[in-house]
């Protein structure tokens, strides 16, 4: 009896054939509606930085290098591919893309960098106008955003002495 | 230079610790899909152990927490001494998406020294199978930073230096032209 279920099994086993995907030999497509690595097309970017406000890891920084230059970084470290920033963008600029094959030996290989061109508006200094969608994207005056030790700094006081930036929490080791 | 010293020193089996320091388990599922007959990352030779002792590589997942990041640099320093240190997710990679809670350390590369990063929240099977092809030099990395100038002028910088706070407003004074 127990020969029979063992000849059985055998056959069930036969059966499935080779399942195994031959993988990083041969391509694996992935589902149509999956998010992969944000691409940020600097053709159609404004500059309106309200990617930055609503990526829920701040891993967009924005960084106001003066009144005509605008340099937008994504880091992608901690990104979760939520797509937030696709949705929220006015100009269609950032597509989530199929990339997933993302590995690397170093963190720096996922960023990209965006320095736009910004033209002037003689009232405010910026080139929008008012109530639009683009007014919920709460991007209001200048903003530096630690580009150097890639932080994000959501307040421009936090450069003044007297509020120092937040940094990062010391390891203390007992 | 890294590629050929790790194809010489890991050149056969690569046995590995699966190390979460407070992780959601979203990545260790993905790794444990990895070790299935549908992926069957054991044709590359690799194998799940269960004490770093024995292993080769750790893959860690989920960021270095403030009760858990200790235990991970000590899993670290229990493992023999050609060792790499895989960071698989978002959490690993950059401390998550939780980056500034109290409890969160940071990524695990504050801890320990991470090797080869594998993002994605989580990251799916074959983007960690692919970060284990990369590290045993079977297929090259596809990522390369990318950078957009639209253009460069010689234009005078404003910098947060020259902010200046006065009561609630803060200030742009500049001290000094360029």
């Amino acid at each position: 009896m127990s020969v029979l279920s063992k000849l059985k099994e055998t056959i069930v086993c036969l059966k499935a054939g080779r399942v195994t995907l031959p993988y990083p030999a041969q391509a694996r497509p992935v589902p149509e509606r999956f998010r992969g690595r944000p691409i940020f097309d600097a053709a159609k970017c404004t500059g309106c930085g309200g990617c930055a406000n609503n990526c829920p890891a701040r891993e967009i920084l924005v960084f106001d290098v003066c009144q005509e230059v605008r340099v937008l970084q994504y880091l992608g470290r901690r990104c979760t591919y939520c797509g937030r920033c696709a949705d929220v963008c006015p100009e269609k600029a950032v597509t989530m893309s199929h990339e997933f094959e993302n590995a690397t030996n170093a963190i720096g290989d996922i960023q990209q960098r965006i320095e736009l061109f910004m033209s002037t508006c003689q009232r405010c200094g910026r080139c929008f106008k008012e109530p639009t969608t683009l007014d919920q994207l709460k991007m209001k005056g200048y903003r530096f955003d630690d580009v150097a030790h890639e932080r994000w700094v959501f307040r421009s006081k936090a450069y003044l002495e007297s509020e120092p930036v937040v940094d990062d929490i010391k390891i203390e080791w007992d | 230079m890294l590629k050929k010293l790790c194809q010489k020193m890991f050149g056969r089996s690569l046995w590995v610790y699966h190390a979460n320091s407070g992780g959601c388990n979203g990545c260790d599922i993905e790794v444990l899909n990895v070790l299935t007959p549908y992926y069957d990352a054991e044709r590359f030779g690799i194998k799940l152990v269960g004490s770093p002792r024995h292993a080769d590589v750790m893959l860690c997942q989920g960021p270095a927490m403030r009760a858990t990041g200790q235990a991970l640099k000590r899993a670290y320093d229990a493992m023999p001494a050609p060792k790499l240190v895989f960071a698989i997710g978002s959490c690993a990679c950059g401390g998550g998406i939780w980056f500034d809670s109290y409890s969160v350390l940071g990524p695990v590369e504050k801890v320990v020294p991470v090797n080869f990063y594998i993002p994605g929240c989580p990251p799916r099977p074959e983007a960690i199978i692919y970060g284990v092809a990369v590290a045993l030099g079977l297929v090259d990395k596809k990522t390369a930073p990318v950078q957009f100038k639209q253009i460069e002028l010689p234009i005078p910088r404003y910098h947060p230096g020259d902010l200046r706070g006065r009561d609630e407003l803060v200030v742009y004074e500049k001290v000094e032209k360029v």
